[in-house]
């Protein structure tokens, strides 16, 4: 296996136009010829399929949920970064490009990161002709926003409901395309292998979630757009059914894994309130700009919140970063929040969480103005928790959210395997280490609207991939393969639901493999992750028939393979030895806990090759290199 | 808290479906309705017998996937909320709760509380979208768009498709869905070119489907965890009385 990125000769403003046109293209007669697969609806899939059905491509294009429009794109909040420069603070491609490499602490590919930066603004040219509503200013133009800490107010926005509006209008193009015929949509369809013939990728197995049936598919190229494996936590602000089953299956295929460690936990989420928790629920990071971050100074204290003393209260993030204070990055909130808690200090009836305080905002601005900043984040708090957060702190605590890692691409977004296409936060990308706010939307919509339309010609033009049908053995084969491991399921009749050990797997990883990890900790849970997994197979409990509606039987693959997955999330956390981004390994901080990346044995990405059930992953690495962006250190003091 | 469920349990589409009664202890009021839901599940598993499906996934009121009718109310008793939202200390220890599926013709069961809402799909695939291919945009600012009028569109795009108001709906009408994505696309200078049309090919498709007309009873509005207003019910009225007298005098020329 050869991680060639395949990164386009000559200065990086022009690497993508030339690229483009040195891409061989398919003649607009023969588009029609060939067919492309979609795994995934989500902002990524759902704008690549409505594209190539645009384009004249035959689509056929799936997901798990009953329509396409429910992807779990709909929930993002916050917004999407473009550089347009609208408010003339002197944001340019340049900026957005060196925030985000700098944002990622240096662990993501240059050459990727610029086409991205570059194509932010067609995004908002194309959402803006749908008829996506984004906010505007009075004069009737564009607003924008400054978020996750920029310096620039580059983030468009929706109301709070930013990844759901621009959802809607990949969905309206979609559907479109679905009523002229030339994409075919599948719900309650979900992928479970991949099918790979003479070294390319030609196909998917699928379970037809309502019939049960296993149906095959084919087409000339495959592309994966099927999100990010946070739920691996099992908690996390994710939907229910986020899962990594496609990206797993297609690991086993032989797609390289890259950086699976890389996973973002954000700082601001509603607590863990009981075992019965299915989710946790994010909290605007805005909140932070007016509430305060505070525990009790002294450990097991349990005294009411307003019967404790200015002097007995430690403001800690005000304490520890003076200059930013509350508004500490992502990771630097998560983990302070995590050691305060660990320190026996942490607030609630868990003990794990930490006070956001708005008492001080709202004696200094009047509740008044507080409530038109936040008001419907307050109501929605209230909803969940029952407590009134204009007259008692709000509860938070960080929870798993997104996941930098993912399969291995090319910078035409392919990945180890011919055919196979990854797209949005399924692949690695872009991000590195750590993703800034507002910057996932933005990478979804440039991959399937701009980037993968393009590449994919050049894929096609030159793959001559050979006639086949679903009689073919390796079709047979996968399908085989797929309808024994849910025979095999359905008939170990144990005792344990499958919730219970989805249950168990998160807490092994976000106690070893979460906000902060260390050589033991991990080691710990290199041993205890094969237990549970043997433990799973002999003893879980699924009932009914494959061949129906059977919400414990999906549930019960996907996390049969976070269970594999989460093996190769540790291995690949142990062998980074340094802190970078959402990674941080305790080993490596400064003296005072600030995160420690080693530049030099470290600056690549690590692509994992799967060798077999039992076996131990192979890391290939890609080496990154920095030409146009300076390494440097964050600050945040 | 010690609840009664009756709960609708339906294998599949092909037969007809019963209530079931669950008595049901320790429910946490702090649990969400679906957390309770999957309480009772863990339940069941344990006793062999097989858990009650429902639809979900983002559990925070945006995907539009959970679509229970509680205690006759789609998505129960609270104003703009969706099940997933709803929390258990809304109920009173001792309460009867009844969960039944989101009814209408258009919405054929799948199995228990699980049901077919493709036909909003087709609705919005008839003419829900403006025409513009990926590339072919202008510049994002040159069309500005006045601030009340984004703000208007923005109050009906915010539909989430869950299908309450048929639900609550006495005939089953989906005009409330439908009216949304009129509106939205109505207000926004995007959107007209195909004003017409779209509006009359969206309202054959929602008839074409069985979904009942509208006899303003405004329920719809009522169990909408959105608030989608009414104005979107007269706005795609008056476009489509617009489109259909102006394509008739298309076709008498
Ligand atoms: C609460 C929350 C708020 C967020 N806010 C922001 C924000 O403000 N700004 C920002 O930029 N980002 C935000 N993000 C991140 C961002 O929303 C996601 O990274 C992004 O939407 C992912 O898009 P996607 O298309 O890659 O995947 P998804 O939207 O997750 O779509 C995945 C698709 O794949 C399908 N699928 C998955 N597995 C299978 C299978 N095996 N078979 C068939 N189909 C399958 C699913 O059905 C779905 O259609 C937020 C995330 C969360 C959780
Ligand atoms: S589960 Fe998404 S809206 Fe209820």
């Amino acid at each position: 296996m050869q991680l060639d990125a395949k990164i386009p000769s000559g200065p990086i403003e022009q690497k993508w136009t030339k690229h483009k046109f040195d891409l061989k293209l398919v003649n607009p007669s023969n588009k029609r010829k060939h067919s492309i697969l979609v795994v995934g609806s989500g902002l990524a899939g759902a704008s690549a399929a409505a594209s190539f059905g645009e384009l004249g491509y035959q689509v056929d294009c799936f997901c798990f949920q009953d329509s396409p429009r429910r992807a779990h794109s709909i929930a993002a909040q916050g917004g999407i970064n473009a550089a347009k420069n609208y408010q003339n603070d002197g944001d340019s491609i340049f900026r957005l490009f060196y925030d985000t490499v700098k944002g990622g602490d240096f662990r993501s590919r240059e050459a990727n990161v610029y086409r991205l930066a570059e194509v932010s603004a067609n995004i908002i040219d194309q959402c803006v002709a749908q008829g996506v509503p984004f906010a505007r200013e009075y004069g009737g133009l564009l607003s924008n926003r400054s978020f996750g800490g920029a310096q620039v107010s580059r983030t468009f926005y929706a109301r709070g409901q930013t990844g759901q509006q621009l959802l809607l209008g990949a969905y309206s193009a979609l559907e479109r395309q679905i009523s002229m015929g030339s994409v075919r949509m599948f719900p309650r369809t979900e992928m479970l292998d991949l099918i790979i013939i003479e070294g390319q990728a030609r196909g998917i197995v699928t379970r037809n979630l309502i019939s049960g049936e296993i149906r095959s598919f084919l087409g000339d190229a495959v592309v994966l757009a099927t999100g990010g494996y946070a739920n691996v936590f099992h908690l996390s602000t994710n939907a229910q059914g986020c899962n990594v089953t496609a990206s797993y299956r297609a690991h086993r295929n032989g797609a390289a894994f890259a950086n699976p460690c890389y996973t973002q936990i954000h700082p601001t989420c509603i607590p863990v309130s009981g075992d019965y928790q299915s989710k946790l629920t994010l909290m605007s990071e805005s909140l932070r700009n007016d509430g305060r971050v505070w525990v009790p100074r002294v450990q097991g204290d349990r005294r009411p919140p307003a019967n404790l003393p200015q002097a007995e209260r430690d403001y800690y993030l005000e304490r520890k970063y003076p200059s930013f204070g509350n508004l500490a990055p992502r990771d630097i909130a998560s983990r302070s929040a995590k050691e305060v808690c660990d320190e026996g200090r942490g607030v609630g009836e868990t003990g794990r969480g930490v006070y956001l305080d708005f008492a001080d905002a709202i004696d200094r601005l009047g509740e008044h103005t507080i409530r038109e900043r936040y008001g419907n984040l307050f109501e929605m708090y209230e909803r969940i928790t029952g407590e009134n957060p204009y007259h008692l702190p709000m509860r938070i605590y960080p929870a798993a959210h997104y996941t930098m890692g993912g399969l291995w691409v090319d910078y035409n977004l392919m990945s180890t395997i011919d055919g196979l296409h990854v797209l949005g936060e399924a692949n690695f990308s872009d991000h590195g280490a750590n993703r800034l706010g507002a910057s996932a939307l933005m990478q979804g919509l440039a991959d399937g609207y701009f980037v993968i339309p393009n590449t994919i010609s050049g894929y096609l033009a030159t793959a001559h991939p050979t006639p086949i049908d679903t009689s073919h053995p390796a079709v047979r084969a996968a399908e085989a393969g797929v309808a024994e491991r849910i025979k095999r399921l359905l008939s170990i009749g144990g005792s344990r639901s499958v919730d219970s050990f989805h249950r168990d797997l998160g807490r092994i990883m976000w106690e070893h493999c979460g906000m902060a990890r260390n050589a033991a900790g991990l080691r710990t849970a290199l041993q205890l992750i094969p237990e549970l997994r043997e433990e799973f197979w002999n003893d879980v409990r699924v009932l009914g028939v494959g061949e129906s509606f059977n919400q414990s039987m999906e549930k019960a693959g996907r996390v049969a393979d976070f269970l594999d997955f989460a093996e190769l999330m540790c291995t690949d956390a142990l062998h980074r030895e340094e802190s970078c981004g959402g990674h941080f390994r305790e080993e490596h901080q400064t003296e005072d806990g600030e995160a420690k990346r080693n530049d030099h044995d470290f600056a690549y990405v690590a692509g994992w090759e799967y060798r077999g059930e039992g076996k131990a992953p192979l890391l290939h690495k890609e080496p990154l290199t920095f030409d146009n962006v300076p390494l440097a250190t964050r600050s945040y003091k | 808290m010690n609840l009664t469920l009756r709960v609708w349990r339906q294998e599949h589409a092909q037969i007809s479906g019963a209530f079931v009664t669950y008595p049901v202890s320790d429910i946490n009021p702090d649990m969400s309705f679906l957390e309770m839901l999957d309480v009772v599940n863990e339940g069941l598993i344990a006793r062999q017998e097989t858990p009650i499906a429902f639809d979900h996934d983002c559990r925070e009121g945006i995907c539009g996937a959970c679509s229970l009718t509680i205690n006759g109310i789609p998505h129960g008793p609270n104003r703009a909320t969706t099940a997933c939202q709803l929390h258990m200390r809304f109920f009173a220890d001792g309460d009867t709760i009844v969960i039944e599926p989101f009814r209408a013709k258009a919405f054929p069961v799948v199995r228990d509380l699980v049901v077919d809402r493709a036909s909003f799909d087709r609705i919005i695939a008839a003419g829900g979208y403006v025409g513009v291919s990926t590339g072919s945009a202008p510049e994002a600012n040159a069309l500005p768009i006045a601030k009340a009028i984004a703000d208007r569109a923005m109050d009906a795009a915010q539909c989430i498709g869950c299908g309450a108001c048929v639900a609550a709906c006495p005939n089953a009408s989906a005009m409330l869905f439908t009216g949304a994505k009129v509106m939205h696309l109505g207000l926004v200078p995007q959107g007209q070119a195909e004003r017409s049309d779209r509006v009359l090919r969206m309202v054959d498709q929602m008839d074409a489907e069985g979904f009942g007309g509208c006899t303003n009873y405004g329920e719809c509005h009522e169990a909408c965890p959105k608030e989608i207003p009414l104005e979107a019910i007269a706005r795609l009225n008056g476009d489509y009385l617009r489109a259909a007298l102006s394509s008739r005098e298309e076709d008498a020329a």
